[in-house]
């Protein structure tokens, strides 16, 4: 019983639960539609593990939104709700974009500089959702999403001025071949390296992909985010103002100061997030856009399904990923919209959002032992 | 109407149980009231008498047991079920609508109305006056209730028991936040109500209270049924006994004290609420070394603001407060507290605790940026532990080797010793207790009161802000009255008697 | 005087939906449970709307299937949030993702793989009919315009007139008290968040049949959120929701008026408008009116 309940209690629980929720409720959807539910999934799975180029892809699509998981993640564990992340993000990408068609350094001082650009775009820009909230008390997930729209059209005026614009397409010029992340951009392009992929039909099937060193980049991200948190003063401060912001304030912690660091630190790595999409994925450069590409409102999912830990963002991001990924097989095999990954994610969050009742089972399970336990005890006392 | 020849008991509870998570909160308990008795259930703080009376009111629902209202066993699924068979409840924090009038309040529910949907406010006006003048329960209908004082509130909380007919009256700690005056014309309402035939139940733990109203009284300790006595037949030491379960002191061993130089100085003090009404209104006092200076008065006379404006989470409009001679009003929190004060917040879990840390990591709250709990902005967990450890020893905290268990699931009395330990540890000066007493049982009021004193006698200042008038006058050396945003009087302890305390705290002066 | 009515008239259109929104969000607020999810349940209302009117030729069958899908997927909120506590932000951003991914596969489903509806045949009514010129023309609003008027007075009437709205009052402000006087919070709670949905899948209609005549994916861009916004700045007032919903319901009239050509403004800046004045009126408005003080907290019995 004790050891029952207590397998209940481990927080992962609740998100392995969530999870086989939504694909249960993602079949159930699937079967109404008229689809047969265990082939979708197995064309699914096929899409997502079927060749090392679909798992190339999949790393490629997760990075980003291990990033901007990361950075709901941080946030929340200040009990601050970062949706700002997609403009966060848009920012970033941008000035990342604009740095790298200006500056052209070798690769060593270049990928550095745009990164930097990319980051300190996305700080700023979450700084300024952080003031909103402490200086004006405005909800950040209002201010956030009114910022996500400034964003995205500013990035479209950005991206339609004449200095950036590449004619003839619906975005700006790529950035700088030094700025590259993907592994050996210029040899990729030789007659050589052609010969090497046919050879070599593992790597090569890698190599064609946007295979890329954000991904290392992003995971080192998260570990700084996850050190601060649990191993610095300052993620102390943090971690007990999102617990009990009264308690902080009563021992003379500065509430606002931390809430606008705070969203500065999760604009940063939304904002790395955009520019590492720009390093590492074609075309290279900022597209317009009519909606939001969902790389930064992703990143709730991530976080939320990650239990709000920097380190399990990585696993969801994959997980995030992946489900993106092979959606898109789902639909070529099955002929089902891919818009079921979406249900599906969501679904997800939305039981991740009901894990708690988990505990309170587990008490009301351990309740009722004691209750009878103590029933029993009088019963026998008094026969 | 009646048959029997034996009268029928208002209220039966038999064998009643009642288990929150694995801890049972109440074993087997037994309760049976008088028709037009006024009947008291005695018992400390957590031994389960608010429980008890929850489940009478259908809040909570019993694991096991019976009841009977007048004679007829009776299933209390909620609230709603209880309203049905007569019975009110007056809970001790006051479960009102602050926004709505008092009118507003009383209909809530039960509202009078035109057409099945429309409010007649009208009508529901004259019913609550007519209420108000049979058991002569002063209150201003169209009043706010944030605009009320708390004596008038609570007379706004038996006036909607009895707009629902109540005949069984539950009063939870009824006379917490009353001045002695305010206690007597609540004695008088309950005589009035119980003439009318109405029964009376009163949950408290205050002894004179029950010898001053009650005619029986029924005493619970730690989820058991103890007893129920004839309040004339024991005196107040007996009651105190079988409260507590041994023989129980009721004064504060303490040697007098031995005051010097002023430490802190509050002159001529300023400050609105969050509202913006001027709630201090040029509070003045001095505390020297080697003193406890107690503040005593009616909740909400400005003693929240006063903390609040001490530690800087409010901005004072004028006057000054100064520690060892240097001002500290309107700069930062952190600022009061590295100019040598500590506070103890009364609301313990909002503002003195992070629920979700661990207990060693609340230690170190005010510190943990200093060596050796964190050098060059890291956190050395080492050293957090080990001075967990020595504290959670010698403040005996219990259970012991609680260091990295997470602080919620610590007993409200063990919560408080971490957070006295924790402002201990800091040296302060000053250190400013703000009903630190609050919901303890007596061993560990009687272990906070002796820390206080340790202070004093260590030739610290110690300002005790209490709404326990009985608490003020045991610790502190000197007592300052709080009235309407002012200290109205200062006086030594042993010069204060409790009548004139509570007429000023009432806005009274005692030449009255 | 042309271009004020004109102004007038596409600012009404425009705020309508919001409006309607809005009330949604002023009732379930009210009630204690915020519902960031409306922009979600905005979404499959308007999806619904779009497709129901489309095949039945009816927008006023539109309206209503729109009405009972926002209600439905608002069963969805009340229960994570009123039946399990959940923290009601995450169950909020959860419907806003499941509700445009719904919106969209029934959409793919309905109408052959396309992420947009066939345009409906019959709008919704005008005001004055087909045939209206001059002032009129411009001032020609349709009916859902009216509706939304109508649903701000009834729910004024509701809530400070009527004995529910009492109950709906003191159940956001003190839920305890309420329920000590036997008051089923959660039963108030489910009806308010339900007609919250159902207003907001109501105004997403208002989109989908009045505004433009299809749904797509951009159909619902944010407004579920200045709808949240305007019940801030409304200070949870059924009217003041509505005044702030007209407010931003002229800057986006300001954009489509603007953006004419009478003035040479990029239109990527103007689109910006409506996003920008939301946060400069939160920046005077957030911090002075004041919520309803259970709002956003599960009420769990015996704890205070």
């Amino acid at each position: 019983m004790n050891k029952f309940t207590s397998l209940l209690r481990k927080p992962i629980t609740g998100t392995i639960i969530a999870i086989l929720m939504g694909f249960l409720c993602a079949a159930v959807i699937l079967a109404c539609a008229g689809y047969n539910p265990i082939h979708a999934l197995s064309a699914m799975l096929q899409g997502i593990f079927g060749r090392p180029k679909y798992m190339a892809n999949i790393i490629v699509k997760a990075t980003p939104i291990i990033l901007t998981g990361c950075s709901v993640a941080f946030a929340y564990k200040m009990g601050l709700f970062n949706i700002g992340a997609e403009g966060q993000y848009i920012f970033g990408a941008l000035a990342a974009c604009l740095t790298g068609i200006t500056v052209n350094l070798s690769p060593w001082l270049e990928i550095p500089l745009i990164l930097l650009a990319g980051m300190a775009a996305g700080a700023l820009y979450g700084a300024l959702a952080g003031w909103l909230k402490a200086k004006f008390n405005i909800h950040e997930v209002i201010s956030g999403i009114m910022l996500n729209w400034i964003a995205m059209y500013f990035s479209n005026f950005i991206t339609g001025m004449e200095a950036f614009h590449k004619p003839n397409t619906s975005g700006t010029f790529p950035i700088n071949v030094s700025g590259f992340t993907t592994f050996f951009p210029n040899w990729k392009a030789t007659e050589e390296a052609a010969q090497f992929m046919k050879d070599n039909p593992f790597l090569g099937d890698i190599l064609r992909t946007d295979f890329n060193a954000g991904i290392i980049i992003a995971i080192a991200l998260v570990l700084l985010s996850s050190y601060i948190l649990y191993k610095t003063s300052k993620g102390y401060q943090l971690r007990a103002v999102g617990s009990n912001r009264y308690a902080a304030e009563f021992a003379g912690i500065d509430v606002k100061k931390n809430i606008i660091e705070t969203m500065m630190f999760a604009g940063l790595l939304a904002g790395a997030s955009g520019a590492l999409a720009i390093m590492g994925n074609n075309p290279h450069a900022v597209l317009e856009i009519a909606a939001f590409e969902g790389n930064g409102l992703n990143g709730l999912s991530v976080a939320f399904i990650a239990n709000g830990s920097p380190i399990g963002c990585i696993f969801s991001g994959l997980l995030f990923g992946g489900l993106l990924y092979g959606g898109q097989s789902l639909q070529y095999v099955v002929g089902a919209p891919t818009e079921i990954v979406n249900i599906m994610v969501g679904t997800i969050v939305f039981f991740v959002a009901l894990k708690d009742i988990i505990p309170v089972i587990a008490d009301k399970m351990e309740h009722r032992a004691a209750t009878k336990k103590l029933v029993d005890q009088k019963e026998g006392a008094s026969s | 109407m009646e048959h029997n020849t034996k009268p029928v008991n208002a209220v039966e509870m038999n064998g009643i149980v009642k288990v929150f998570g694995n801890r049972p909160v109440l074993d087997q308990v037994n309760l049976e009231v008088e028709k037009g008795s006024v009947h008291a259930i005695l018992g400390e703080n957590g031994a389960g008498k608010s429980t008890l009376m929850n489940i009478l009111y259908g809040l909570y629902q019993p694991d096991g047991g019976t009841i009977k209202i007048n004679g007829q066993q009776v299933e209390m699924k909620n609230p709603s079920t209880a309203i049905a068979t007569g019975i009110g409840m007056v809970h001790q924090h006051f479960m009102l609508v602050d926004v709505f009038t008092v009118a507003e309040n009383i209909i809530l529910g039960q509202e009078t109305t035109k057409g099945g949907a429309f409010l007649d406010m009208d009508k529901a006006k004259q019913d609550v006056l007519a209420l108000i003048e049979k058991y002569g329960l002063d209150v201003d209908p169209d009043a706010k209730i944030e605009d009320i004082s708390v004596g008038m509130q609570q007379r706004v909380e038996i006036l909607k028991a009895l707009y629902r007919g109540a005949d069984i009256l539950i009063l939870d700690e009824p006379t917490a936040v009353l001045t002695p005056q305010e206690i007597d014309e609540l004695i008088n309402i309950i005589h009035n109500l119980v003439n009318d035939g109405k029964t009376i139940l009163i949950i408290t733990h205050k002894l004179d209270e029950i010898k001053k109203s009650a005619d029986k009284c029924t005493i619970i300790r730690r989820g058991q049924y103890i007893d129920t006595v004839s309040v004339k037949d024991v005196s107040q030491s007996d009651l105190a006994d079988m409260m507590v379960g041994h023989q129980v002191n009721l004064k504060v061993a303490k040697t007098l004290m031995n005051p010097k130089h002023v430490i802190f100085e509050v002159d001529d003090l300023h400050a609105r609420d969050v509202r913006g009404v001027e709630v201090l209104k040029g509070l003045s006092f001095k505390i020297r070394s080697g003193e406890i200076y107690g503040i005593a008065g009616i909740d909400g006379n400005g003693q929240k603001e006063l903390l609040e404006a001490i530690t800087n989470m409010i901005h004072v409009q004028g006057g000054t407060i100064k520690i060892n001679g240097k001002e500290i009003q309107n700069t930062t929190t952190w600022n009061t507290i590295t100019s040598g004060i500590a506070s103890i917040h009364e609301d313990r879990e909002k503002r003195g605790l992070i629920p979700d840390f661990s207990v060693e990591d609340n230690f170190v709250l005010e510190t943990y940026m200093k060596n050796p709990f964190s050098i060059k902005g890291l956190m050395k967990q080492k050293a957090i532990s080990d001075f967990a450890k020595k504290q959670v020893q010698e403040y005996d905290i219990r259970p012991n080797g609680c260091e990295k268990d997470l602080i919620r699931g610590l007993s409200g009395g063990n919560q408080q010793k971490v957070i006295i330990a924790r402002e201990i540890a800091n040296n302060p000066d000053l250190l400013i207790a703000m009903q630190p007493t609050r919901g303890l049982d007596v061993g560990a009021i009687e272990n906070i009161h002796k820390t206080l004193l340790d202070q004093r006698d260590k030739g610290k200042a110690v300002l005790l802000i209490s709404l326990e008038l009985d608490e003020v006058m045991n610790v502190a050396d000197t007592i300052g009255v709080i009235y309407d945003g002012k200290i109205v009087k200062e006086m030594p302890q042993d010069q204060a008697t409790e009548h004139e305390i509570g007429l000023l705290m009432a806005g009274g002066s005692a030449n009255e | 005087m042309n271009t004020f009515t004109l102004l007038i008239g596409v600012a009404l259109m425009y705020a309508t939906p919001m409006v309607l929104a809005a009330l949604g969000g002023v009732i379930s607020e009210r009630a204690g449970v915020t519902n960031i999810g409306i922009e979600g349940m905005m979404t499959i209302g308007a999806f619904t709307g779009a497709a129901v009117g489309y095949f039945t030729n009816n927008p006023w069958l539109g309206v209503l299937a729109a009405g009972l899908a926002g209600g439905l997927t608002a069963i969805l909120h009340a229960l994570a949030s009123i039946t399990f506590k959940a923290d009601q932000t995450v169950s909020g951003v959860a419907i806003n993702l499941i509700g445009p991914a719904l919106a969209l596969f029934f959409c793919r489903l309905c109408f052959d793989g396309s992420a947009v509806t066939e345009p409906v045949n019959a709008k919704l009514p005008k005001l004055f009919g087909d045939n209206a010129t001059g002032i009129l023309a411009n001032l020609n609003v349709d009916f859902m315009v009216i509706i939304a008027i109508l649903a701000t007075v009834i729910m004024w009437i509701v809530l400070y007139k009527t004995k529910w709205g009492l109950r709906i009052r003191a159940v956001g402000e003190n839920p305890a008290a309420a329920d000590t006087l036997g008051i089923n919070v959660e039963f108030v709670r489910y009806v308010c968040v339900i007609i919250s949905g159902i207003l907001a899948g109501m105004g997403g209609a208002a989109v989908t049949l009045s505004i433009v005549s299809q749904f797509s994916q951009t159909s619902i861009a944010g407004q579920g959120y200045m709808a949240l916004a305007a019940v801030i700045f409304g200070s949870w007032l059924p009217h003041g929701a509505f005044l702030a919903c007209i407010l931003f319901g002229l800057a986006q009239a300001l954009v489509v008026v603007l953006g004419g050509g009478a003035v040479s403004v990029p239109s990527e800046i103007l689109a910006m408008l409506p996003y920008v004045m939301t946060i400069i009126i939160l920046i005077f408005f957030a911090g002075k009116s004041r919520a309803p003080k259970a709002n956003g907290q599960p009420y769990i019995k015996g704890k205070r």
